[in-house]
């Protein structure tokens, strides 16, 4: 048998406050950075403008674009390289136009222009239309119209399918983005007087657009106001459902008392649903904290990332869970040890599954992030950072508050002197009267 | 064997030959590797972002139908005053639900509380204005101006749904979108890179009224005619020339143009049975759109023609005069419009005109296009990046755990079957967040088969036998299971019930994911122990 761990025996708990430190840490880069540094960047579909994603057959002349861009009026665009690490020689450019204060049609213009700059800067000066820019139906418009193959029945669906294979390989073998028209002779059905009509018939641009997208101003705020409000309703849920589940305010069958009054409700409140809030609270650190990743790496907050936040708080509330359920158990069979070292015991008991599983899950991010293209990179990228700080979190955050709040109760050193019939349900009027009151040890 | 073990087998080989059978065997049953290929292309659906293809969100401006509906009530209510003789100032739209009666005759107030209260008593309040005797507001009811909310936005994605349809592409969707009172109507169209003809036939207003030419004259602007004439008789309306239609036989004339025209319409789109485009014999080389009249309409317009003989007959589209031809005789049910169409431009008229005007305008929110080679991109590094996870996570399991790594091998493979299966069952569209999603439920089920071999392993260690370990392991773990799944789908729930487009494709498949995971990693992995624990001496170490 393979173990990672054999019999492992670490304090954690002895070391909540140097886990509370590097929280803080990270904490205090994060957010430093998007208060005074690269602050929060939003992707166009909260921010609302005009992208236009192009894929050039060869590096293409940033300089010329920005200027290009310019006579056409958008001098206030940004134009973002793509550098894919599993495919480095992509050509890729993103030019963004931003849409703050701007109207829908405005935004429709702007998009027309960042074509016209394109066609102007690197368009080829051709009257013939431009291949790597045409569709299946011009194509096989042109095919059935001269006829290559000399076919007479259903001439129209046969090109039509030949022209679609034609575009397959376009899109798919040559990225997109064809380079020379002889190399459409590897397409099955493309004789040489296919080719020739193509060549005839087309031109070949030096590009192709790969994606357009417009948001509008209001899509963008309403966007933003849904993403906060399903990230928190999320998190309310979690907390009610573990509130439910792992009831706090008992240490070893040992209900604990509280005082009369108001302040007695909030603590009764607070008792009660301790492992719930300290679990949203770990969770919410390990948000804030990815979030604060985003700003330093200058990653763009899009409806996808929103996504891969609400997964990582999913995966750092499992981890979360599984070691709670481990202290759940123990509490209530080992009556002896104090809370902190039931905690310890949990944490040591569950440390191989979360290693296993953490890693595994890591590898699985770390592949997508490699691989999964410049779509699923700031997706990603926060899975890769969250499965880090989530696990963590788990041991460093969550555990630590949990315990904190017992021995600020009262409860936490050394657990298990009351009766053992205290592991019984009692009635609430005689609690106080047979419990001792708090800090009585 | 167990019998109890016999059905549960029974049932697991039913339910994974069934998911099987239903994404590679279905519809055609395969007999060669292509058709199990072709299968499971038909059963799975990607999304616009995986396939290539357009989306559009567009609003509708309903307030405009609404306002429309208060001009519409003034202009009912004047006739219904001046009808019966009441005397008052003024009667206008205060604002887009509000109409103000000024300073009406005291005596004769119980009349217009009358017409109030017969003709609009459940679409308009009326109360005393605020601080103007004998005038009153009418209010339009928030229950009247949900209903005509309503009204326009279904009869504007009806509209736009016909128009899209109308284009010949494959498979559009037109739906709506976002909340009641968003008003969006949500527009996707796979395949298509181009946006240019499917924006201009959606956005073309479509309004066509035929209407009689009282003033053969034409004037090039309002001053003009308000110069000649002073007042314009009522019932008569000053139209501009479209764009196309400016230049008159007496000399071309870029300037604008107006023409007298009757206020009511003799006939309007509503009344066409059909449009379509063909040649104009007049003038070689250029377009015109045929329609033909609904017999009803047809029944108005044969009289009318036959006394309007010699008249014009201006033909109107979007609140401009395309056209003004002479009636030459009678025309029972049909008629053209002429300009300077090409083929494409007629036939988009025409399809237009089929599918009737759009109750208020509309407005772009978002747009967004997925060339062929992005999406191609896509599913590439999707499909990638899953299959070597799982390879990597596959190998792993079968080191660490040795023979019980291949029972959570086999659960992960399962557990993806049954979601590609649910997807295809549900007609749900595999978008790229919902990759993210299946790669995602490969993690979930990875922790709950090292949740499980763990707690085995702790069990044997605390020196159960194999079969007592087993049973304890999974009870143990379950419970633990159960609590991180509820967690995740409580979570993944507020996803799909409030995210929209991607993030709720995300929480589908990871909800489905989950669950299909408690199935494979807990039911299928512990039958399948307990089958191999029966096999294997009571005594011997399990390979774990």
């Amino acid at each position: 048998m393979i173990e990672l761990f054999k019999q492992p025996n670490l304090d954690w708990m002895g070391k909540a406050k140097y886990f509370f430190a590097l929280s803080g840490i990270l904490l205090l880069a994060g957010w430093t950075s998007i208060f005074y540094g690269h602050g929060i960047k939003y992707g166009i579909d909260f921010s609302g403008g005009t992208n236009v994603d192009v894929r050039f057959a060869n590096p293409p002349n940033l300089d010329k674009l920005r200027s290009g861009l310019t006579t056409q009026g958008l001098g206030n665009t940004e134009i973002q390289p793509f550098h894919d690490i599993a495919n480095p020689n992509t050509n890729e450019v993103l030019i963004f136009i931003e849409g703050k204060g701007q109207d829908e049609s405005l935004l429709q213009s702007s998009r027309a222009k960042a074509l016209d700059a394109l066609n102007a800067t690197f368009g080829v000066a051709s009257n013939k239309p431009d291949f790597n820019l045409a569709t299946p139906a011009s194509l096989s418009a042109v095919l059935t119209e001269r006829d290559p193959l000399f076919l007479s029945v259903n001439a129209g669906d046969r090109y039509q399918q030949l022209a679609k294979k034609i575009f397959d390989y376009r899109d798919a073998d040559a990225n997109g983005v064809l380079t020379n028209f002889d190399d459409l002779s590897k397409v099955p059905g493309v004789t040489p007087a296919v080719l020739n009509v193509v060549k005839s018939g087309f031109a070949l641009g030096p590009f192709t657009i790969r994606g357009i997208e417009i948001v509008g101003p209001k899509v963008g705020a309403e966007l933003r106001r849904q993403a906060t409000f399903v990230t928190l309703y999320a998190l309310g849920g979690m907390l009610v459902y573990i509130a439910f589940r792992f009831t706090g305010g008992q240490v070893g069958g040992q209900l604990f008392s509280f005082p009369k009054g108001v302040a007695g409700m909030v603590v009764w409140v607070l008792d009660k649903t301790i492992y719930g809030l300290a679990a949203v609270l770990a969770v919410f650190h390990d948000v804030l904290i990815t979030l604060g990743f985003f700003s330093l790496f200058r990653f763009e907050i899009s409806l996808t990332v929103i996504a891969a936040l609400l997964t990582l708080v999913g995966y750092s509330m499992n981890d979360t869970i599984v070691i709670f359920d481990r202290i759940r158990e123990n509490n209530r069979l080992l009556r002896r040890e104090s809370f902190a070292d039931v905690v310890n015991k949990s944490i040591n008991q569950t440390l191989s599954r979360t290693i296993l599983t953490s890693g595994l899950t890591f590898l699985t991010v770390l592949v997508l992030f490699l691989m999964g293209g410049q779509v699923l990179r700031a997706f990603s990228f926060a899975l890769v950072v969250g499965i880090v700080v989530g696990t963590y979190s788990s041991f460093g955050i969550a555990a630590p508050i949990v315990v904190a709040w017992n021995r600020w109760r009262g409860h936490g050193a050394v657990a298990g002197t009351g009766p053992a019939a205290g592991n019984k349900k009692r009635g609430s009027e005689d609690l106080t009267a047979r419990l001792a009151p708090a800090g009585r040890r | 064997m167990n019998p109890n073990l016999k059905w549960k087998g029974l049932f697991i080989v039913v339910a994974i030959v069934f998911c099987v059978y239903f994404l590679f065997g279905y519809p055609t049953f395969p007999t060669s590797f292509a058709q199990v290929k072709d299968n499971f292309k038909n059963q799975i659906k990607l999304g616009l972002d995986l396939q290539g293809g357009s989306q559009l969100v567009l609003q509708v401006q309903v307030q405009e139908a609404i306002a429309q509906e208060t001009d519409t009530t003034v202009d009912r209510l004047t006739t219904a005053l001046r009808d019966k003789n009441v005397r008052y100032d003024e009667v206008r739209r205060a604002d887009d639900t509000h109409i103000l009666v000024r300073n009406i005759d005291p005596s004769q107030y119980s009349v217009l509380s009358d017409i109030v209260g017969t003709q609009y008593n459940n679409v308009w309040d009326m109360a005393p204005a605020a601080g103007q005797t004998n005038s009153y507001t009418l209010t339009l009811r928030p229950g009247a101006v949900a209903a005509i909310q309503e009204q326009t936005v279904t009869q504007a994605r009806e509209t736009i749904e016909q128009r899209i349809n109308g284009l010949g592409l494959t498979e559009p969707t037109v739906r709506p979108r976002g909340g009641h009172n968003d008003n969006e109507i949500l527009v996707q169209l796979p395949g298509v890179s181009d946006l240019a003809e499917a924006k201009a036939v959606i956005q073309a207003g479509g309004q066509l009224e035929l209407r009689l030419v009282n003033d053969p004259q034409t004037y090039p602007s309002i001053a003009a005619y308000m110069a000649q004439h002073t007042v314009l008789p009522a019932g008569d309306e000053l139209l501009p020339a479209c764009a196309d239609n400016r230049s008159r036989p007496s000399g071309p004339d870029n300037g604008d143009l107006y023409y007298v025209l009757n206020r009511a319409p003799v006939v309007t789109g509503r009344d066409l049975r059909t449009a379509t485009e063909g040649r104009n014999t007049t003038n070689p080389g250029t377009w015109q759109v045929n329609f033909a009249l609904s017999p009803e309409a047809a029944r108005r317009f044969g009289p009318f023609t036959q006394q309007n003989i010699g008249h014009n007959m201006a033909i109107v589209l979007d609140h401009c005069v395309k056209s003004d031809p002479v009636i030459n005789g009678r025309i029972d049910d049909s008629g053209m419009i002429e300009g300077s169409f090409s083929q494409q431009s007629a036939h988009d008229l025409a399809l237009v005109l089929r599918a009737g005007a759009l109750p208020a305008s509309i407005k772009y929110l978002q747009e967004s296009t997925v060339g062929p080679s992005l999406g191609a991109d896509s599913i590439r590094h999707g499909v990638q990046a899953s299959i070597l996870s799982l390879l990597v996570v596959m190998i792993f399991m079968l080191i660490y755990y040795r023979i019980s790594g291949g029972n959570a091998v086999l659960a992960l493979i399962l557990n993806l079957i049954i979601l590609l299966a649910f997807l295809a069952m549900s007609g749900a569209v595999l978008t790229l967040p919902g990759i993210a999603g299946v790669i995602l439920t490969i993690g979930m089920g990875v922790d709950s088969n090292v949740l499980v071999f763990e707690r085995i392993r702790e069990e044997i260690r605390n020196g159960k036998s194999s079969p007592a370990a087993v049973d304890a392991g999974f009870d143990n773990a379950f419970r633990t299971i159960i609590d991180t799944h509820v967690t995740t789908v409580v979570s993944a729930a507020f996803l799909g019930f409030f995210g929209t487009g991607p993030i709720r494709g995300f929480a589908i498949t990871l909800v489905v994911g989950l669950v299909a995971n408690i199935f494979t990693a807990v039911y299928v992995s512990k039958t399948i122990f307990q089958y191999h624990l029966t096999k294997m001496d009571r005594q011997a170490e399990l390979s774990i």
